[in-house]
């Protein structure tokens, strides 16, 4: 799967309460957490963002609560993917749950700024950053999370499972 | 093949004879766990899955305890989702308001989760459960459903991290300063996707409730788990409360693990973490003239009894600040009720705090003590991240319940012997 989109660029520790706070968590509607995703880490960020735009963020991405609102507003604010130097664990899984396509590249990161137009090729976890002419390999997504995504996400793997019981 | 406690629990949940760090697994789940915020999208997608009930009504337990008493309509409407799901699968351990508390203090009170046992909660903080030497941890509303259903639960077998705490803790020193001075040490991402294996002299004369608080708070750094060896203490606790049979599991004494980390805690002193990661630790003392308009005490973290009788002991006899709102939460009902009768409810309320039911409320900045910008506040709870009790520029400040209680007194944060 080809993505092509702009840069929004984040630092380290961005955790789930930046992404969606939890006054916002009377609800489960995707375009309300939309209208409030990352907002208090940017209070411009859900007006600025535009459909296909990619978050490039430092270390521990999605650390703290296990809200599945988190990669569920990021989904819905249109970010077509989210590149990190890494994850924390519970948003990681949450995130390919819900089938929102997450990468691991430390490297790119640090040479990725605000405003790059990326192209990124999720089955071979390759980078290429169109505004600077630059390539990068983003860490494989492990065989045993290919197959959750092959399944089309979690409910439908879960589905598969029970019919063969 | 030698093994750590949280392979061994895995291992056994896998029916297999050994795993090893690494090893993707399929794990039969003891406990499932939901709440008011996580378990409404859980069902969503527990209903796609079309199966006709839970894989067990007795393991699955959805607590609303986070927006509980409802907040707003929204809210209400969301632990109606809840209540009507738990009515129509007929679930036995569904709490009520006014029957509930909040998740991890309560779960263990009514020997819902015990020593061996595997349990997931759509919570970060499930992983309190390790305080009883079970392996519990964290997940979404999407592995909550796949769980409800299935009753099991795929993990990549986490490495272990093994820290030894020597020495004996100075008064006023407790469970919060272990966990803060360790996460101020290892950083928020400094056990990630590992298991942090809490022992040492130090540990095993901590009492339940302070290993509690060291267990809950290992997703501060990361981690997938935390985990405390069971023993007597352990064993005291979870007599004539389990519900189901307990395995008490053991690390090997040539376990392999990943770091190993050495404190002597004899001259630890009580720590604050500052805006805005748990890891930003100081110790008390070196503080500085920080001024509050709010100190909460409470919280999965510090909302037990021992928390609540260490903030007793500081208030007694004592007034809280003019410009500073105290607010305690006792974490469950029957705690409520017990710190009713020793006392301490009286000792809070004349020292001029307020008094809550059982919630997660301000923890999250949910309701119940939300911070307006430019405020600050002390709490004894786990997280002190950017707008996390309310208002981006509000700012929260994470420590033991003894400093929480001197500084709600002090008007300023400082540690107990300074109001004494």
């Amino acid at each position: 799967m080809q993505l092509q989109g702009k840069v929004w660029k984040f630092g380290d520790n961005i955790d789930t309460d930046a992404i969606i706070p939890a006054r916002y968590l009377n609800t489960t509607d995707p375009q309300e957490l939309a209208r409030h995703c990352m907002e208090d880490a940017d209070p411009e960020f859900p007006r600025k963002v535009r459909p296909k735009d990619i978050i490039v963020a430092g270390k521990n991405f999605g650390s703290g609560s296990s809200r599945e609102h988190a990669p569920l507003a990021i989904k819905a604010a249109g970010i077509s993917c989210v590149i990190a130097a890494s994850y924390a664990r519970i948003f990681y899984r949450n995130a390919f749950n819900i089938g929102l396509p997450i990468l691991e590249a430390p490297q790119a990161v640090s040479k990725i700024q605000e405003g790059d137009l990326l192209s990124v090729d999720l089955d071979k976890g390759l980078i290429v950053n169109l505004s600077r002419g630059e390539e990068y390999q983003a860490t494989p997504i492990p065989p045993f999370m290919q197959e959750i995504i092959a399944a089309g996400g979690l409910i439908n793997y879960v589905k598969r499972t029970i019919n063969k019981k | 093949m030698s093994m750590t406690i949280t392979e061994k629990i895995l291992a056994a949940a896998s029916g297999k004879r050994s795993v090893r760090p690494g090893e993707l697994i399929n794990v039969k789940v003891d406990l499932v766990l939901g709440n008011d915020i996580t378990a409404p999208m859980a069902i969503q997608e527990f209903e796609k899955i079309g199966v006709p009930g839970v894989f067990d009504r007795e393991r699955v337990v959805f607590v609303p305890d986070h927006f509980v008493p409802n907040k707003d309509i929204k809210s209400a409407e969301q632990a109606k989702i809840l209540r009507e799901f738990a009515r129509r699968h007929r679930l036995t351990h569904y709490f009520e308001v006014g029957r509930m508390g909040i998740e991890h203090c309560l779960l263990p009170e009514e020997g819902l989760v015990g020593p061996g046992d595997v349990v997931i909660g759509a919570d970060s903080h499930t992983c309190t459960y390790g305080a009883l030497g079970a392996f519990s941890t964290g997940v979404g509303s999407t592995d909550l459903a796949a769980a409800m259903a299935l009753g099991e639960i795929w993990l990549k077998v986490p490495p272990s991290i093994k820290f030894i705490y020597y020495g004996e803790l100075p008064p006023w020193v407790g469970g919060k300063d272990l966990i803060l001075s360790t996460i101020g040490d290892i950083g928020v991402d400094g056990a990630a996707y590992q298991a942090m294996e809490f022992t040492g002299p130090a540990v095993a004369k901590l009492s339940m409730d302070g290993r509690f608080t060291m267990a809950n708070m290992a997703v501060e750094a990361g981690a997938k788990n935390g985990i405390v060896p069971p023993d007597e203490i352990t064993r005291e606790y979870v007599q004539g409360r389990a519900k189901r049979p307990c395995q008490f599991y053991a690390s090997d004494p040539d376990a392999e693990y990943a770091r190993v980390y050495e404190y002597d805690v004899s001259d630890l002193e009580p720590v604050v973490a500052f805006p805005h990661l748990p890891s930003n630790v100081r110790p008390v003392s070196e503080a500085g003239h920080v001024k509050i308009d709010q100190a909460v005490i409470g919280s999965c973290t510090n909302g037990r009894m021992e928390d609540l009788r260490i903030a007793a002991r500081v208030l007694q006899g004592r007034k809280v600040h003019p410009d500073v709102r105290l607010i305690v939460i006792p974490g469950t009902q029957k705690i409520y009720l017990q710190a009713l009768e020793e006392g301490l409810i009286k000792i809070f309320i004349e020292a001029g705090a307020v008094v809550s039911t059982p919630t997660c409320g301000p923890c999250l900045g949910g309701y119940m003590g939300v911070l307006a910008a430019g405020e600050r506040c002390i709490a004894t709870t786990n997280r002190n991240f950017v707008g996390r009790m309310g208002h981006r520029e509000s700012e929260v400040y994470l420590s033991n319940p003894a400093v929480a209680a001197a500084s709600a007194v002090a008007g300023y944060i400082v540690g107990p012997k300074e109001v004494l």
